[in-house]
């Protein structure tokens, strides 16, 4: 993530190409072929048969049940109630987590890049969290609200609606305190690495311009949002980029937290049910591109968004 | 900030993948003397001993241990087993998954001599539920029933004979008048579908028929045996005598409220006589599981492990030798002891040592209920149906008299690729 990324992305005028620049072009090509190999490889030929694969009526254990069936699995998907609801869910627990991740995360670069004493100890405090398992944390935060053995039942038992002791709030017997649940918890283990994304755009502020603003007698707010923020945008977009595509394919939390019960599924979730533990290799595999199709669509909405050039943007943050 | 991580990730699981293949070299590479490795589900060591006693100087049977999970076993032999992986030999199999296994061709066919053998010395509820195509699929190695427990004080203020016959309704409104709760397994899982199919077959229907036609299979929920199962679960889940945690009760949450100062009846495997004799003394009582329809016969569940050989294993004919030996009625009896966990056979139930731990009474109620057991429709399909069935009838304070059609119709549909499940 250096300039040198951002100058390769700019188109520019060609100089004649001398000999040494096209034997040192083709030694280029034939480094890189390794790997260019290895990536068709272990990713694109899994995206062509998953492809491929979506269009039969194939289950693993019935191998002579398989048939060619064109779209039917993409309709039979797209017009299953489940498979929305898993998708809304999905929506919820995206739009939540980097909302209350970029507030949260924005207050923390600002506490890493303003403070003078204990400076390690504090950024190594806040960034502790995201060096944690997913896996790991969503069993912490599973103990955590859990009837029996947690705690958050008698630290905020003086909330309304919040209770302990025989009739005490059972977290994951309805759908929506799960899905709280599973937001914290993620919103937890995550808000560190948007406020590392957003810490790296702060750091690009020109001091300077703050400072004539401050001169120009403009008010702490008005320098936030006049000064700080446009200046930011890229580093804001790239992080909510980031952070909503991961969001989007949400598992780990909820396979450990709720196993998907109380319809708290998520579209990642529901393919991994088809594929791995129906051994619906093509329905699960229509999910697969679906899914993937929607992440495409929504990093293609967040650039538009943002309206930042991408390669500027990597050049910046 | 992510790429790099993946690649790395990448690199070490080609390093352990490269190395676990140099490992698996080496050790099929050892020694001319056979070692048979036994997937077996996790138990209390039971099964380990049985190899150590089934192993002779031909072959070596050593055992590992399957996840506890019935979803995950399965999940993870059917991969294994697609791969043709030659390191698994015999499975202990849960009759869930059976038939899938079985038509899929991932288990060598047992021997016609050893067949014979096994149909013989087996019950009729254990060959049905180990069979596929009209063949043994795997041999039955024990057998599980449920029968109905309860608390006899309960039972007599209740005013109820507990030497005929009682029925569902009967029990339920006894546990009502007495203040006690009716104690079954209604979480959404496999076990809810034990309830269920139970309750059908007790009233003469069943969930399904047809079963070699695959997804084609006839779907018979939709029927009075259906209904009647449904009424049955509805009059339980809208009583006083249904447990606070009935939505989420799998065995031990059921077996916690039986044990408890308003436990009254309990639904249950045959384990719990070894759980509970102690503490409830006396007051332990057992009868034959109730009936769904007054007069009709019930069919109690059917539970239990068959043992099945890969067919990718490099020794399929010690494997036999060796289920031969892991299945005699002597292994059987010698299991039940350590385990709790019932023969699969009447000459297993002969075993002396078995004798002296439980009354001849129970045993021949045990025995009785394995042999006009209700197993579960054998088909490949049965985790579609399972759940299906799991998601229209769960949570039970759902289930009323339009369940049994939606569920037949959202069966139909999931099997034909229509629905997700």
């Amino acid at each position: 993530m250096t300039t040198t990324v951002a100058t390769a992305a700019t188109p520019r005028k060609r100089q004649a190409a001398t000999d040494r620049a096209v034997a040192e072009n083709r030694l280029g090509l034939k480094l890189v072929a390794p790997a260019v190999v290895v990536m068709l490889v272990v990713t694109a030929w899994p995206m062509i048969q998953a492809l491929y694969l979506s269009l039969y009526r194939y289950r693993l254990t019935t191998p002579n049940d398989r048939a060619f069936v064109g779209l039917r699995n993409y309709g039979t998907i797209l017009t299953d109630s489940l498979f929305w609801h898993d998708t809304f869910n999905t929506v919820v627990i995206m739009v939540v987590s980097v909302a209350v991740e970029l507030v949260v995360g924005f207050i923390f670069a600002m506490v890493m890049h303003r403070v003078i004493f204990a400076r390690g100890i504090i950024r190594t405090s806040i960034l502790i969290p995201y060096g944690i398992i997913t896996v790991v944390s969503a069993f912490a935060w599973q103990f955590a609200f859990s009837l029996n053995n947690g705690f958050v039942n008698s630290w905020f038992a003086w909330l309304p609606g919040i209770q302990t002791g025989a009739d005490a709030t059972n977290w994951f017997g309805h759908h929506w305190p799960a899905m709280f649940a599973i937001i914290v918890s993620e919103i937890w283990k995550t808000t560190p690495f948007m406020s590392l994304l957003l810490l790296a755009g702060l750091s690009q502020v020109s001091e300077d311009m703050i400072e004539a603003s401050q001169v120009d007698g403009a008010t702490w707010w008005q320098r936030l949002w006049k000064v700080i923020l446009p200046n930011m945008r890229a580093a804001i977009m790239v992080a909510v980029l980031f952070r909503a595509l991961d969001a989007f394919r949400i598992f780990d939390n909820i396979y450990v937290m709720t196993r998907g019960a109380q319809n708290t599924e998520s579209s990642s979730f529901l393919t991994y049910r088809q594929v791995i533990e129906q051994f619906q290799l093509g329905l699960g595999s229509a999910l697969s591109v679906l899914l993937f199709l929607t992440v495409l669509l929504l990093a293609f909405g967040i650039v538009k968004l943002f309206r930042v050039d991408l390669a500027r943007a990597r050049g910046e943050a | 900030m992510r790429r790099p991580r993946r690649g790395r990730g990448l690199a070490v699981l080609t390093a352990a993948a490269l190395a676990s293949t140099a490992l698996a070299a080496c050790s099929s590479a050892s020694g001319s003397k056979p070692e048979i490795i036994w997937y077996t589900n996790p138990d209390n060591g039971g099964q380990a001993a049985l190899a150590k006693a089934c192993s002779t100087s031909q072959y070596t049977i050593t055992t590992q241990i399957l996840p506890q999970d019935a979803t995950q076993q399965r999940v993870q032999l059917a991969r294994r087993l697609n791969a043709h992986d030659s390191s698994i030999d015999l499975m202990s199999l849960d009759p869930a998954y059976t038939a899938e296994l079985a038509n899929a061709g991932y288990l060598a066919p047992i021997p016609t001599a050893l067949q014979t053998l096994l149909k013989l010395q087996s019950f009729k509820g254990a060959v049905a539920a180990s069979s596929w195509d009209g063949k043994l699929a795997v041999a039955p190695f024990w057998s599980n029933t449920q029968v109905l427990w309860y608390h006899k004080s309960v039972a007599q203020k209740a005013g109820l004979d507990m030497t005929q016959p009682v029925t569902w309704a009967q029990i339920i409104d006894a546990a009502a008048k007495t203040g006690t709760k009716v104690a079954v397994q209604a979480n959404k899982y496999e076990g809810y579908v034990v309830l269920i199919n139970a309750l059908v077959m007790g009233a003469g229907g069943d969930i399904a028929s047809d079963l070699t036609k695959g997804v084609d299979a006839k779907i018979d929920i939709d029927s009075p045996a259906g209904r009647a199962a449904a009424g049955v679960i509805q009059k339980l889940a809208h009583s006083s005598a249904a447990p606070p945690d009935l939505s989420i009760a799998q065995e031990g949450q059921s077996e916690s409220t039986f044990a408890s100062p308003s436990g009254g009846f309990l639904t249950n495997w045959t384990y719990i006589y070894s759980a509970h004799s102690k503490a409830m003394g006396k007051d332990l009582g057992y009868a034959r599981y109730p009936e769904t329809v007054a007069g009709k016969v019930s069919r109690p569940p059917y539970g239990g492990i068959g043992i099945g050989v890969s067919k990718y294993s490099k020794h399929v004919s010690q494997d036999m030798a060796a289920v031969k030996c892991l299945t005699s009625p002597t292994s059987q009896g010698k299991y039940a002891v350590a385990e709790g966990n019932m023969p699969a056979s009447a000459a297993g139930y002969a075993y002396p040592p078995l004798r002296k731990v439980y009354p001849a009474d129970l045993l021949t109620l045990f025995q009785q209920s394995v042999d006009q057991a209700g197993p579960r429709p054998t088909t490949p399909y049965w985790s579609d149906i399972s759940g299906a069935l799991q998601s229209t009838w769960h949570p039970p304070a759902s289930v009323n008299q339009g369940t049994p059609a939606k569920s037949a119709s959202f069966i139909s549909d999931v099997l034909h690729g229509r629905s997700l499940l």
